[in-house]
């Protein structure tokens, strides 16, 4: 595993927010970097800003100052389209809401970003077979038709797990993975993240729950929009 | 992105809100189906008017006496048309084939036990069944001379004949027409049909003389002479065809003539002229008319059907916020987004507008079939409608697959 190279550069992220008159800074300068097969949680209390630094990570919007490089190219200043793009290629995402498109078959769910993928040299033939080997790698193979409202949470979160696979992304991002799950469930799925970082995954997790950030090597605390301190496996950072 | 499965995608779509899709594209089945049957109905109307006039011929010109001018008794030269000028017209303009003078009266009609009120009498003339194209099934028809001495026979309607003999053969029968007026049956038409709104079938034929002597016989005709409300003049084949002699120089000299014996000036005549022509231009420009409203009501109810998708597509784009906020969130562009929506509002319309087109050609067959009337789909106007639901699934797709093209990510991933 190449723990040098860089996945996550970013420095002095500003996110601003205009409320009316009133500006929130909702990410005020914080810099963070993530290695190649890393497993980084990210927490902080609510209004700390983690669900900003999410999206900005996420490529769901762009920073208002700073700059982030993700896998070796700068995406602090792309339009939409573009965006979308680096989400398509680079990214997954795993929702704590699963974000599963409802009444659609879990296959044709883990297909989508595939479907979206320009660059894919795939047949729709192809496609399919990486779907139905990205089902069985988390468990459900004898799932693959079903339907959202036909799974449990545990397996609705497999399938987006799934889904966040199957575009080989340089990076998972989890927004609190385990959140609409009972223990047993959210345990399952957190082995589930442990055995993909071990596989060599790099996921980053958002998480307001200290119990499911142990299951990382590296803790990121965010306050005020800044990175307040990092805990690596116990141990404080500084 | 490959566009069948652009296809696909809003096909499922469409067909998860099976009941929604249906009613969405009501507006736009309506509306082609609309267009179809009414160009149907008023193609059919003009095909009828036109088969008609050819059926009638295109050298009948029609003098009409203008009655307005004339109150009764005031000046016995000045007013309408008399009998007389039928004869006029026939012997000394030349060029004309036939004349036919018809006076109607509408009285009841007995034969035997049988009695039918508000019958059309027609008192009419030699000329009649050719100038008319009326072919006699059995008997024959009446003669000049017959006409001349006011004899006491009749023609009857197919229909009419049917209706007061039913099997039994008419041929020899008296029949009571009005009060006292006994008239033998001679002969019975062929079956004419309805010609315009005129339903020569259900007529009864008799000498004009009948008609005039006995029938609207009044008080002025001793100073007027038989007046009578039309005359038909036939005119040769060859006018305006061949030779110097054009239709109109036909009716300057039928004008100049009626114009000297009621001494009146040609301009200001108490008679008016028309050609078969004149008729077929006002029914040509009255039946566009109508043809153009129908369509103009028909395209109105389209872009109802398209203001009906717009609407249904600017519900599905909010409640389907979070659909779109996935399909973003794993990569889907805006104009993915825009194209997935568009389609659909595309698809909505073009089905239908298939749907419509059936609708549009079985409900003008069924009209048809119901009324009696005539229709005939116009294979242009087919087109056009199946062509403007699509235009108006597009125009009106489009404002909706903007907004949804426009979503941001996030906000439409938090949505509820």
């Amino acid at each position: 595993m190449n723990k040098n190279k860089a996945i996550i550069n970013g420095r002095d992220l500003v996110k601003v927010y205009q409320m009316g008159e009133f500006e929130v800074r909702a990410l005020d300068g914080a810099s963070i970097q993530v290695q190649e097969g890393e497993f980084v949680a990210i927490m902080g209390p609510s209004g700390s800003g983690k669900s900003t630094l999410m999206n900005v990570l996420g490529c769901l919007m762009s920073p208002t100052s700073g700059e982030y490089i993700l896998d070796g190219e700068d995406v602090s200043d792309l339009d939409k389209v573009e965006l979308a793009q680096i989400r398509n290629q680079k990214l997954g995402f795993i929702f704590q809401s699963y974000n599963l498109l409802a009444r659609t078959p879990a296959l044709e769910n883990v297909i989508l970003p595939l479907f979206y993928d320009r660059t894919s040299l795939l047949t729709e033939e192809e496609q399919k077979e990486k779907a139905i080997k990205m089902l069985n790698a988390v468990g459900l193979e004898d799932r693959i038709y079903h339907e959202p409202q036909e799974l449990s949470g545990g397996q609705q979160q497999r399938v987006s797990v799934a889904r966040a696979l199957v575009n080989d992304p340089v990076m998972v991002m989890a927004d609190e993975p385990t959140g609409n799950l009972d223990s047993k469930s959210g345990a399952e799925i957190m082995d589930l993240l442990v055995s993909l970082h071990k596989k060599g995954v790099t996921i980053v997790m958002v998480t307001h729950d200290p119990a499911i950030a142990e299951y990382t090597d590296r803790t990121i605390h965010l306050l005020d929009g800044k990175v307040a301190r990092e805990v690596i496996n116990g141990k404080e950072k500084k | 992105m490959k566009p069948f499965k652009v296809i696909k995608i809003a096909w499922l779509a469409l067909w998860k809100n099976k009941i929604r899709s249906l009613l969405t594209m009501l507006g736009i089945i309506i509306g082609v189906a609309a267009v179809i049957i009414m160009i149907a109905i008023s193609a059919g109307t003009e095909a009828t008017i036109q088969e008609q006039i050819t059926g009638l011929g295109s050298n009948l010109i029609y003098v009409q006496g203008s009655f307005g001018r004339m109150a009764p008794g005031a000046d016995s030269s000045g007013g309408g048309l008399v009998y007389d000028d039928a004869f006029a017209i026939a012997d000394q303009i030349n060029g004309v084939q036939g004349v036919v003078v018809e006076q109607s009266s509408t009285q009841t009609v007995k034969a035997g036990a049988t009695s039918l009120e508000d019958v059309t009498i027609m008192g009419t003339t030699a000329d009649f069944p050719s100038v008319r194209d009326m072919e006699i099934a059995s008997g024959r028809y009446f003669s000049q001379q017959e006409i001349d001495r006011t004899t006491t026979i009749a023609v009857l309607g197919s229909s009419l004949a049917e209706e007061l003999f039913g099997e039994e053969d008419p041929f020899g029968q008296t029949i009571t027409v009005g009060t006292n007026v006994r008239l033998t049956v001679v002969g019975v038409f062929d079956e004419k049909g309805m010609v315009g709104d005129v339903d020569y079938d259900s007529r009864l034929y008799t000498p004009i003389t009948i008609v005039l002597e006995k029938l609207v016989d009044n008080q002025f005709s001793r100073f007027l002479g038989d007046r009578v409300r039309l005359i038909y003049v036939e005119v040769d084949e060859t006018v305006g065809t061949e030779g110097e002699r054009t239709l109109d120089d036909v009716i300057y000299q039928i004008s100049l003539l009626l114009a000297k014996r009621h001494e009146v000036s040609l301009d200001e005549p108490d008679f008016t002229i028309t050609t078969q022509q004149d008729i077929i231009t006002t029914q040509e420009s009255t039946t566009a008319a109508f043809r153009s409203l129908l369509a103009w009501v028909a395209g109105v109810s389209l872009i109802v059907g398209g203001i009906g998708i717009m609407n249904i597509m600017l519900v599905s784009v909010t409640e389907r916020t979070r659909e779109i906020g996935i399909r973003q969130s794993v990569g889907a562009t805006p104009n993915d987004i825009r194209w997935q929506f568009l389609t659909e509002a595309l698809l909505l319309s073009l089905i239908g507008g298939l749907i419509g087109v059936a609708a549009g050609v079985t409900g003008a067959w069924i009209f048809g079939q119901a009324s009696g009337m005539r229709t005939e789909i116009v294979v242009s106007s087919v087109l056009l409608a199946f062509g403007s639901a699509a235009t108006v699934g597009v125009f009106f797709g489009f404002y909706p697959a903007n907004q949804a093209a426009q979503l941001d990510p996030i906000d439409a991933l938090r949505y509820e």
